[in-house]
C-alpha cells in the first residue's frame, strides 16, 4: 500500500547503499503488512482467551465432544494445509517470473480455499438446523466466533486472491503484483498456522 | 426499509438537546458559507482534505481534538452544575437518562477523541521531521487513518441528534450494555465509533512503527532518536499491542447485540466478567498510549528551554519502555472488588506500583535537566512545570489506588475520578496543550501569543485544583461516581467547589480561543513571525526546516549521528548547509480515496446502528470497491522537479540571511551526504 | 515572575482547606467499623510513604525553576552535562525502596483485607444475603427466615457474613462506613466480611453504575445491641408481606427510589435459586448423547434441578 514504490531510472546519480526505502518500498510495504498480521495475531489471541473461558459454559446444550466430527474437520484442515502449498508454488513460480503458472498454483489455492469454506459453512448450517447455533449458549458462541473469525479472514484472502488473479492476468506479475502477492503469501500461511491452533484447541481437546 | 430509524429519533421533546443542535446547525452553516463566500472549497479539497502529507494530516487531527475538546468540556460543566444543583429536594435541571448519556459521552470524548487525535496530530507533525524523514512508511494509511477518527467523531456527534448515545459509562460493562438491558441504540453508536476510530488508531501505530524503524535519516541510530520519538514509538508499540483487544471486544459484544450470542450475557453462559478483564487488557495500555507522548514533550520542552542536553537521554527511554511494558500486565488494578482473591489482587496491585519507579526516574531526570540549566519561562515551560507538581500528586492517588485494600473502599468513588483527571489532565493534557504551544510556530509560522497562554494557564491549572480537590475529598465522604443526584447536604459545599473550578478551566479555555484569534491577527509582525524555523534554538532536526516546512521536508537528507543533531550543527557551524546541487524528489499523491472511504464507513456505521441492513452491506460494499480501484490504479507518486526544490531552499536561505542565522556570503557547501 | 507561583499557590489552598477542614466529616476517615478502619490506616500509611518523595519532588520544583531561571546569571550553566552516574543509582533505588516497603504493607494487607476471608473474632457470625435488584437492595436471613428492601440491621460487635449476588446487571455492595466493597454479579457468588464497631446508622449505596435508577439504589445499614437486634427480628416477623414467589416477580420489575420493605417470611432457599436462575455461567454437564437426541431438558442426569422446582426460577 505505499505509493513510494520507484520508478528506479531517473531518481539518484550516487550511490545509494542507505536509501533503501526508495528502491525496496516492496520491501517497506512487506514489512508494513507484518505488523498489521502482528495485530491479527493478537487479535485472534483475545478470541481464543474468550474460547478458553466459555468452552464449558454449556448451559446445558452440547459440548464440543457432542458435536465436534473429526473426520469432517480433517478433511477441512487437509485443504486448508494443501491449499499452502499450493501458494507456496505459486510464489516459486513468481520468483520464477512464470505468469501462467502463478496463475494456475493460484487458482488451485482459491479451489482449496473455498472448498474449505464450503466445508465450514456446511458444518455451521448443521449445528444451526439443529437448534446448536451460536445462541444456544455461550460455548456455542464462542465457537462459532473462533471459528468464524478465522472463516472471515480466509474469505476475506480469497476475494483479495480473485483479485491479484485478475490483476496478474490483466498487467502480468509487476513489482506492485509481487509486492502483494507476497502479502497475501503471509496473510495466507498466517491464516494457515491459525488454523493449526484451532484445529488444536477447539476441535482436538473439545474431543478428546 | 430505513430499519430502526424514525422521525422520533430526534429529541423534539429535550430543550437543551435540540438548543444545541440549533448552535451546532447555526456554526455548521456559518462555516460553510464563509468556505464558500471565501471561494475555498477547491482550496480545501487538493490542500488539505486530500493531503497525505503528514504535517497537514498532524494539523487537522489536532483541529479535531481542539474541537472535541470543546464538546467534551461542555459535558463536564453540564455534570458539574448537575451535581451541584440536583441534591435533596432538587432534581436538578437535567433529565436523568440525558445525565446518564452526558457522562458517557464526557469519558468517551475526552479519551478517544479528544486526547488520542491531540497527541496522534503532534506525532504527525513532528516525528517524521525529528527522524529527518521525508514522510511516514504509508502516506495513503495515513490519510486513511485520519478519515476513520473522523467517521467516528460524526457517528458520536449524530447520536446527538438523532437517536441517543449509550448510558453505561465510558466502559460499557456488560449486561447493561447488552441488548436486555439497553435495547435502544446508544451502545451502538458507541460500538461503531469506536471501533472505527479504533481501525485507524491501529494503522497509524503500523505506520508510525515502520516510519521510525525504517525511515530514519542515515547515521541515525534508535538510541539516538530525539526523546518525543521515542516516547511516541513505545505509544505506539501500545497501540498495535492492545487496540487489536479492543477491536475483538467490541466484536464480541456486537455479536452479542445483533446477532443474540451468548458472550458476555448473564444467561445461556456468558461471562460479563470476561467483558471486564478484555476491556481493561485495552485500556490500561490506552492510559499510557495518552501520558508517553506526553512525557515526550515534556522533555522536549525542558530541554529546548534551558538550554541543556536532556539529563539521562537514554534512561528516558528505557524508563518509558519499562512504563510500556509494565503497563500490560497490571490491568486487573481496574476491578479488584470484582473478588480475585488476595493473591491474584496482590500480584497486580505489586505491578501497578512498580510503574511508578521508571515514572518517577521520569521526574528526576527532568528536574536535572533543569538543574544547571537556564529555563526560560515561557508559556510552555510553565505547563510543564505545572504537570510536574500536578502529575506528583496523581502519580500518589494512583498508586494509593494500586493497594487492593485501600481500593476496596475507594474503588468507582469519586477519588478515583479525581485521580484519573489529576493525571490526564494534569499529564497529558497539559502535554499536549505544551506541544501545541511548542509546535505551532513549525506548522504555521508565527508564534502564539504569549500573554493569553500564560494566563490560560493560570486558569487551567487553578481551575484543575478547584475542580478536581474537592473531588477527592468527596471520595473521602464516601460519595460514589455517576450519581445524577445526590442526598447528603454536607457534600453540596464542595460540589459547588467543584463546578467553580470548572468555570475556571472555561476560563482558560477561552483564553486559548482568544489566544488564537489574537496570534493569527498579528501573525505578520515582525516579533511574531519566525518563517526560518527555529524561534527556540533548539536542539533536533525539526527545527532545521522552515515554518512551515517545505513539503518534502529536506531538499537533501540531514546528517545526524548523535543526541540533539541541530545544536550540534549549529555549534559546529555546519547547520544550514546547501549541497552543490539538488536531485528530484519523489513525492506520493494526494488522493480522495481516504475520504471516500471514511465517507463510506460513515454511512455504513450509521446504518448498523438503525440496522439499515441494505444500506450496510451497499456501504461497506462500495468501501472495499473503492479501496480496490484505488489500489489497482497503483499510484506510483510524482518526482519534485529541481527547479522547484531549487526555489524553495533559495527562498529559505534569504529567510535565514534576514534572521541572521547565517551569514550573507554563505555559498552553497557539497556535503557528503546522501542525496535523494 | 511570579506568575507562575500564584495560580498555584492558590490552587494548593482548596486542597488544604478540604483536607483540614472536612477531616471530621469524611465517612472513610471515621469508619465505624474493624475493616474500615485496618483500610484507613493502609491509605494514611501509603499516603505517607509516598509523600516522602512526593513533597520533595514539588519543593524541588520550585526550587530548580527559580535558581534556574534564566535571569539567573550567577548560577551555574552547564549545557552539556547530561548523565550522573550517582543521581542515576540515587533516582532508581530510591523509588525502590519507598516502592519494596509499600509493597510489604500492600502484600501483606490485601491478604489481611481479603473481603472472603472470615474475621477473626469468637462472636458467632451472622449472614445476611444481598441481591441488587434493578434498582434496589434485597436482603435475606437465611438464618431468621425473614427478608427486607433497602434496610438491614445488624448487632455491633459482630462479624457479619454477606454473600452476595445479583438478579440483574452488576453493582457494588458497599456501606462506606463499615468497610470495602464487593461486586454484586448475576450467576455468581461474592462475599464480604464486616463488623460494626459501634451502635450507629449508616448509609449503604451501589458503587457500580447499573442504569436508571442507579441514584436511588441506596439502603439503610444499623449496628445495634444484640437485644435490639433480635426485638427487630421479632418485628419483622410480623410484617404482613412474605416473600413468595409472586411477590418476587413484582419486586423484580425494574423501579426506583424503593422504599423500605419488610418481609415476614421467604421462600427457602431464594438466593441459591436466583444464583442458579443464570445456571450457564456454572457449567452444567454436558450432555452425554448423540447429538441428534432433542431431549436435552430431560437427559441431564447428574445436575441439581433443584433449581428447576424452586419458584419463580424460570430462565
Amino acid at each position: 500500500m505505499s505509493n513510494l514504490v520507484t520508478n528506479v531510472g531517473h531518481a539518484h546519480g550516487h550511490d545509494h547503499g542507505h536509501d533503501d526505502h526508495h528502491h525496496d518500498s516492496g520491501e517497506m510495504t512487506v514489512f508494513g503488512f507484518w505488523l498489521y498480521l502482528m495485530t491479527d495475531c493478537i487479535l485472534f489471541a483475545s478470541i481464543f482467551a474468550v474460547y478458553a473461558v466459555l468452552v464449558n459454559n454449556v448451559a446445558g446444550g452440547p459440548s464440543g465432544h457432542d458435536i465436534f466430527e473429526l473426520p469432517y474437520v480433517l478433511g477441512e484442515t487437509a485443504l486448508l494445509l494443501f491449499s499452502s502449498i499450493t501458494y507456496g508454488f505459486a510464489m516459486l513460480a513468481l520468483y520464477k517470473g512464470k505468469k501462467s503458472q502463478v496463475l494456475g498454483w493460484l487458482g488451485m489455492t482459491f479451489l482449496f480455499g473455498a472448498g474449505f469454506i464450503g466445508m465450514e459453512i456446511n458444518e455451521f448450517h448443521v449445528l444451526i438446523s439443529e437448534g446448536f447455533g451460536p445462541n444456544r449458549s455461550g460455548f456455542l458462541s464462542g465457537f462459532f466466533t473462533l471459528v468464524g473469525t478465522h472463516g472471515l479472514h480466509v474469505t476475506s484472502g480469497l476475494i483479495w486472491m480473485a483479485i491479484m488473479m485478475y490483476q496478474v492476468q490483466k498487467n502480468g506479475l509487476t513489482a506492485t503484483n509481487k509486492t502483494r502477492l507476497s502479502c497475501l503469501s503471509l496473510f495466507w500461511h498466517f491464516l494457515d498456522v491459525v488454523w493449526i491452533c484451532v484445529f488444536t484447541v477447539v476441535y482436538l481437546m473439545g474431543t478428546l | 426499509m430505513f430499519g430502526k430509524l424514525s422521525w422520533e429519533a430526534i429529541p423534539f421533546h429535550e430543550p437543551i438537546v435540540m438548543v444545541t443542535l440549533a448552535i451546532i446547525a447555526l456554526g455548521g452553516l456559518g462555516l460553510f458559507a464563509g468556505i464558500t463566500y471565501f471561494k475555498k472549497w477547491t482550496y480545501l479539497w487538493t490542500e488539505w482534505l486530500t493531503s497525505v502529507d503528514h504535517k497537514k494530516i498532524g494539523v487537522m487531527y489536532i483541529i479535531v481534538a481542539m474541537v472535541m475538546l470543546l464538546r467534551g468540556f461542555a459535558d463536564a460543566i453540564m455534570m458539574r452544575t448537575q451535581q451541584a444543583m440536583a441534591t435533596v429536594g432538587s432534581p436538578g435541571y437535567l433529565p436523568p437518562e440525558h445525565y446518564d448519556q452526558i457522562f458517557t459521552a464526557h469519558g468517551v470524548i475526552m479519551i478517544i477523541f479528544m486526547a488520542m487525535p491531540f497527541f496522534t496530530g503532534l506525532m504527525n507533525l513532528a516525528v517524521p521531521l525529528q527522524i529527518g524523514a521525508r514522510d511516514v512508511a504509508y502516506p495513503f494509511l495515513n490519510s486513511l487513518s485520519f478519515w476513520l477518527l473522523v467517521s467516528g467523531v460524526v457517528l458520536i456527534n449524530v447520536s446527538l441528534g438523532v437517536g441517543e448515545f449509550a448510558k453505561t459509562g465510558w466502559v460499557a460493562y456488560p449486561p447493561l450494555s447488552g441488548l436486555q438491558y439497553s435495547p435502544g441504540v446508544g451502545v451502538d453508536y458507541y460500538i461503531w465509533a469506536l471501533q472505527l476510530s479504533g481501525l485507524g488508531t491501529t494503522l497509524t501505530g503500523v505506520n508510525f512503527l515502520a516510519t521510525v524503524l525504517k525511515m530514519r535519516t542515515p547515521g541515525m541510530k534508535l538510541m539516538d532518536m530525539p526523546i518525543f520519538t521515542w516516547t511516541c514509538t513505545w505509544a505506539n508499540v501500545l497501540i498495535v499491542a492492545s487496540f487489536p483487544i479492543l477491536t475483538a471486544t467490541l466484536a464480541l459484544l456486537t455479536l452479542d447485540r445483533y446477532m443474540d450470542f451468548h458472550i458476555f450475557t448473564n444467561e445461556l453462559g456468558g461471562n460479563p466478567m470476561m467483558y471486564v478483564n478484555l476491556f481493561w487488557a485495552w485500556g490500561h495500555p490506552e492510559v499510557y498510549i495518552l501520558i508517553l507522548p506526553a512525557f515526550g514533550i515534556f522533555s522536549e520542552v525542558i530541554s529546548t528551554f534551558t538550554g541543556k542536553k536532556l539529563f539521562g537521554h537514554h534512561s528516558m527511554i528505557y524508563a518509558s519502555g519499562a512504563i510500556s511494558v509494565l503497563g500490560f500486565m497490571v490491568w486487573l488494578h481496574h476491578f479488584f472488588t470484582m473478588g480475585s482473591g488476595a493473591s491474584v489482587n496482590a500480584f497486580f496491585g505489586l505491578a501497578t506500583m512498580l510503574i511508578s519507579i521508571p515514572t518517577g526516574v521520569k521526574l528526576f531526570n527532568w528536574l536535572f535537566t533543569i538543574y544547571q540549566g537556564r529555563l526560560r519561562f515561557t508559556s510552555q515551560v510553565l505547563w510543564t512545570l505545572g504537570f510536574m507538581v500536578t502529575f506528583a500528586i496523581g502519580g500518589m492517588t494512583g498508586v494509593l489506588l494500586a493497594i487492593p485494600g485501600a481500593d476496596f473502599v475507594l474503588h468507582n468513588s469519586l477519588f478515583v475520578i479525581a485521580h484519573f483527571h489529576n493525571v490526564i489532565i494534569g499529564g497529558a493534557v497539559f502535554g499536549y496543550i505544551a506541544g501545541f504551544a511548542f509546535y505551532f510556530p513549525k506548522a504555521f509560522g508565527f508564534k502564539l501569543h504569549e500573554g493569553w497562554g500564560k494566563a490560560a494557564f493560570g486558569f487551567w491549572i487553578t481551575g484543575f485544583f478547584v475542580a478536581f480537590m474537592p473531588l477527592y475529598a468527596l471520595g473521602f465522604m464516601g460519595m460514589t461516581r455517576r450519581l445524577n443526584t445526590t442526598t447528603n447536604p454536607e457534600w453540596v459545599p464542595y460540589l459547588y467547589v467543584a463546578m467553580f473550578g470548572a468555570v475556571l478551566i472555561a476560563c482558560g479555555i477561552a483564553c486559548q480561543l482568544i489566544q488564537l484569534y489574537v496570534s493569527v491577527r498579528d501573525r505578520k509582525k515582525p516579533e511574531n513571525m519566525c518563517e526560518h524555523g527555529d524561534p527556540w534554538n533548539a536542539h533536533t532536526l525539526e527545527w532545521s526546516t522552515s515554518s512551515p516546512p517545505p513539503f518534502y521536508n529536506f531538499a537533501v537528507l540531514p546528517k545526524a549521528e548523535v543526541i540533539d543533531p541541530f545544536t550540534e550543527a549549529k555549534e559546529n557551524g555546519t547547520a544550514y548547509q546547501a549541497p552543490a546541487k539538488y536531485e528530484p524528489i519523489h513525492m506520493p499523491n494526494n488522493t480522495a480515496t481516504g475520504v471516500v472511504m471514511g465517507a463510506l464507513l460513515t454511512v455504513f456505521g450509521f446504518a448498523m446502528i438503525w440496522h439499515i441492513w441494505w444500506l450496510a452491506i451497499a456501504s461497506l460494499v462500495g468501501t472495499v470497491a473503492y479501496f480496490v480501484i484505488h489500489a489497482a490504479r497503483d499510484d506510483q507518486g510524482y518526482m519534485v522537479p529541481v527547479d522547484v526544490i531549487e526555489r524553495i531552499e533559495a527562498e529559505q536561505h534569504k529567510r535565514l540571511v534576514a534572521a541572521g542565522k547565517i551569514p550573507a556570503t554563505a555559498t552553497r557547501v557539497e556535503t557528503s551526504l546522501e542525496q535523494a | 515572575m511570579s506568575k507562575n507561583r500564584y495560580p498555584r499557590l492558590l490552587g494548593l489552598l482548596p486542597l488544604l482547606g478540604t483536607l483540614l477542614l472536612g477531616g471530621c466529616n469524611m465517612t472513610l476517615l471515621d469508619p465505624k467499623g474493624q475493616v474500615g478502619l485496618d483500610e484507613r490506616n493502609l491509605i494514611i500509611t501509603a499516603t505517607l510513604l509516598m509523600l516522602l518523595v512526593v513533597v520533595p519532588v514539588i519543593v524541588m520544583t520550585f526550587l530548580f525553576a527559580w535558581k534556574y531561571r534564566a535571569s539567573n546569571t550567577q548560577a551555574t550553566y552547564t549545557p552539556k552535562w547530561s548523565h550522573s552516574t550517582k543521581i542515576e543509582v540515587a533516582v532508581w533505588t530510591i523509588p525502590v525502596l519507598i516502592i519494596i516497603a509499600l509493597g510489604y504493607v500492600t502484600y501483606k494487607s490485601t491478604h489481611a483485607l481479603d473481603p472472603y476471608r472470615p474475621l477473626d473474632s469468637d462472636v458467632k457470625p451472622i449472614t445476611i444475603e444481598v441481591v441488587s435488584m434493578d434498582w434496589k437492595w434485597l436482603f435475606i436471613y437465611p438464618e431468621q427466615g425473614i427478608a427486607t428492601v433497602n434496610k438491614i440491621v445488624f448487632p455491633a460487635h459482630t462479624p457479619i457474613n454477606f454473600k452476595v449476588t445479583s438478579d440483574t446487571v452488576m453493582n457494588s455492595f458497599f456501606i462506606p462506613g463499615l468497610g470495602g466493597q464487593i461486586y454484586a454479579m448475576a450467576g455468581m457468588q461474592t462475599k464480604l466480611h464486616l463488623i460494626a464497631n459501634q451502635n450507629t446508622e449508616l448509609e449503604g449505596i451501589s458503587a457500580n453504575y447499573s442504569g436508571a435508577g442507579f441514584s436511588g439504589m441506596k439502603f439503610k445499614a444499623t449496628a445495634t445491641t444484640q437485644e435490639e437486634f433480635d426485638a427487630w427480628v421479632n418485628e419483622v416477623k410480623k410484617a404482613p408481606k412474605q416473600l413468595e414467589k409472586a411477590e418476587y416477580e413484582a419486586l423484580s420489575k425494574p423501579s426506583q427510589n424503593n422504599p423500605v420493605e419488610l418481609y415476614s417470611s421467604v421462600t427457602p432457599n431464594l438466593f441459591q435459586t436466583i444464583i442458579d436462575k443464570y445456571e450457564g455461567m456454572n457449567p452444567g454437564k454436558p450432555m452425554h448423547h448423540e447429538k441428534h437426541e432433542k431431549e436435552v431438558a430431560h437427559n441431564m442426569e447428574g445436575m441439581d434441578m433443584s433449581s428447576h422446582s424452586a419458584a419463580g426460577a424460570e430462565e
